[in-house]
């Protein structure tokens, strides 16, 4: 039985250690575009930019102040801030900007994000349409570095490059590494043609594509990652601006970063099962055959080495509460051999420090691509000291739910 | 439409491959320098053994402060660690595992009569212990006492403790038992010639044998002493 779980774990290890290098392979083959600073765009099409907004009082004005001190010429610009049916006086924080010549302000029922969206879109007349939820702030030069990409005109979406704004407790921190690790992978899918979420916070979209496939849809509370799903099934190209960056809170506490992440990641298997049809199908590419199935395969993954060191774990509690009942700390106490003969050689643990190695490379290279500098900070000890402790949390209950029929809720 | 690299599939994959043959041959080669450094030990201590049987048949020419006291417990202890260890990685029923075993369990026998002669000749005191155990998941309380008796060994460095495998295939170890007429209720342990089966903590051990704290003291006061003279 040991045996077996050990074979998997090596199979696991294989995938992982596989997915990590063909990225790796992947950025390294398209390195010299994330060098250096991006060009100034030659047009600047009409741009709408949709806030919505639900019970957001706290900090929707440093959200549109930032969008206000936005690099772009102004005529050219719209925000269009939607009241979502707020309680705690969002409408009324709202008015602050009301005679701003840029922004028009709405309020509607509640009826979820995706609604307010929807509002936005069928309002707005400009070219390109994106959003900013109301608890992030964007980089004055964010909007001209996404709009370079619509030069393109097979583009048909564009994401941001997204970081944590003002880390304090341990908690955002290891998310500060951990949107860095995102921030390479996305990077490196852009380069695959396979982005599979157009974040909330400051993904840009051509409004005529719209007209094509359809407004944003109750997707599980992960509209945003069923929206770029619907774009990949048509076809539609979505890029990455590494160099937009946008600013965002992330959860404080364990409980809100828990609750944050089951949603996601049910959401993720959610739509993973609604576009199934997208998995294994021909003339999706790498997205296809590649990135999805590895997307789905590696919660199972993370769950299953969760159980593997768990069942360890339990028996080395076993082991050393027996050890602890016959001699109490007398062998601890007892100064250890230092000899190579007791170091750690089993090949499972070699591989999977191979991996840590990876990893933390491939973060730093997430914070090269953000940054344009290549350091290791205490965000990467903290990610990889604590990650693989919290993840299991929210990964099994979001397979529970999915398993189970269970919904989520967005707070 | 989008189509596959395959070129790039397949390079990553031999890339991959090639981390991942290195990482086992790496395991696969500790391995074997373990069970390596396990029977060049086994060697060098069947060397020792040989050459004390030889400086005692030489006895009845010299003293006994000529020939000294064949102390090969530490080496027979750091041994006995390593075997347990590498029994513990790659698993009691190791084809490997059981030869060091069996090897390992020769020695402790040789060093034991060879010790005892010695003692008899000389007239010297020391602490010895067999200690009988089994593996097989019949013997509840093994583990434990083979804690205890580990402790004594690193707390009392003069202590001898020799371990058995109870079922363990060998026909010197089966003579042993059936001398000592040790039951299959494990674990056993023979203190001065008496047999004691279940579970003994340090203090059952240490009232056993009240000459554990003296070997203490000596080897304190001998400490002390060199470090005077020092």
């Amino acid at each position: 039985m040991a045996d077996i779980g050990v074979v998997i774990a090596h199979i696991f290890l294989f995938v992982s250690l596989y997915f990590e290098i063909f990225l790796l392979v992947t950025f390294l083959e398209r390195r010299h575009e994330v060098g250096g600073s991006s060009e100034e765009p030659t047009l600047f099409p009409t741009v709408t930019v949709i806030v919505p907004c639900w019970n957001e009082v706290k900090t929707l004005a440093r959200t549109v102040k930032s969008l206000l001190a936005l690099e772009y010429p102004k005529e050219k610009l719209s925000i269009f801030i939607v009241d979502d049916g707020s309680k705690d006086g969002t409408w009324e924080a709202m008015q602050e900007f009301k005679d701003a010549p840029m922004v028009t302000l709405f309020r509607k029922k509640n009826g979820g994000k995706f609604t307010a969206l929807n509002l936005g879109i069928e309002q707005a007349t400009s070219e390109i349409v994106g959003c900013l939820d109301a608890d992030s702030i964007v980089k004055p030069d964010a909007l001209k570095r996404i709009i370079k990409h619509f030069e393109d005109p097979l583009i048909s979406a564009v994401t941001p490059g997204i970081k944590i704004n003002n880390p304090k407790n341990i908690i955002e921190h290891i998310q500060v590494a951990e949107y860095t690790f995102s921030a390479f992978i996305r990077k490196v899918f852009s380069f695959m043609g396979a982005i599979y979420i157009t974040p909330g916070p400051f993904s840009f979209f051509r409004r005529d594509i719209f007209k094509t496939i359809g407004l944003y849809r109750h997707a599980h509370n992960t509209e945003d990652l069923e929206m770029a799903l619907r774009l990949q099934k048509n076809n539609l190209r979505i890029v990455n601006a590494h160099d937009a960056h946008v600013y965002t809170n992330a959860p404080r506490t364990p409980r809100t970063l828990y609750k944050q992440r089951v949603r996601w990641i049910h959401g993720f298997l959610e739509n993973a099962k609604d576009y199934r049809s997208l998995f294994f199908k021909r003339g999706h590419g790498d997205l296809s055959f590649f990135i999805l199935p590895t997307a789905a395969l590696s919660i199972f993954l993370a769950l299953y080495f969760t159980g593997f060191a768990l069942f360890n774990t339990v028996i080395f509690i076993i082991n050393k509460s027996i050890e602890f009942s016959a001699v109490g700390f007398g062998l601890v106490a007892q100064v250890p051999h230092l000899d190579w003969f007791f170091l750690k050689t089993e090949s499972i643990f070699i591989i999977s420090m191979i991996l840590v190695l990876l990893t933390t490379t491939l973060i730093v290279i997430g914070r090269y691509i953000l940054d344009q500098r290549v350091t290791f900070s205490r965000d990467i000890v903290y990610f990889l000291l604590f990650y693989s402790f919290l993840a299991p949390f929210w990964l099994f209950t979001s397979v529970y739910r999915t398993t189970f029929a269970k919904k989520t809720s967005w707070r | 439409m989008r189509t596959l690299n395959a070129k790039k599939y397949i390079f990553v994959f031999f890339i991959t491959f090639a981390i991942f043959a290195t990482a086992l041959y790496i395991s696969s080669f500790a391995s074997n320098k373990r069970i390596e450094e396990i029977k060049s030990i086994e060697d060098k201590i069947a060397v020792d053994i040989l050459s004390s049987e030889t400086q005692y048949s030489l006895l009845a020419e010299s003293s006994c402060s000529d020939i000294g006291n064949p102390s090969l417990s530490e080496e027979l202890n750091s041994l006995a660690e390593k075997l347990s260890y590498t029994e513990g990685k790659l698993g009691a029923d190791n084809t490997e595992v059981l030869g060091l075993k069996r090897y390992y369990s020769l020695l402790e026998i040789k060093d034991y009569l060879l010790m005892k002669k010695v003692t008899e000749k000389c007239k010297t005191k020391t602490q010895v212990i067999l200690y009988f155990y089994s593996n097989k998941g019949d013997c509840t309380e093994c583990e434990r006492m083979g804690y205890v008796l580990t402790f004594l060994r690193n707390e009392y460095p003069g202590l001898r403790v020799y371990a058995f495998d109870y079922n363990l295939d060998l026909s010197a170890v089966r003579t042993l038992r059936s001398m000592l007429k040790i039951e299959n209720k494990l674990p056993a342990v023979v203190i001065n010639d008496k047999t004691y089966y279940g579970f003994k903590s340090i203090e059952d051990v240490e009232e056993i044998m009240p000459g554990l704290k003296t070997l203490k003291e000596t080897a304190t006061s001998t400490s002390a002493t060199t470090t005077k003279k020092n």
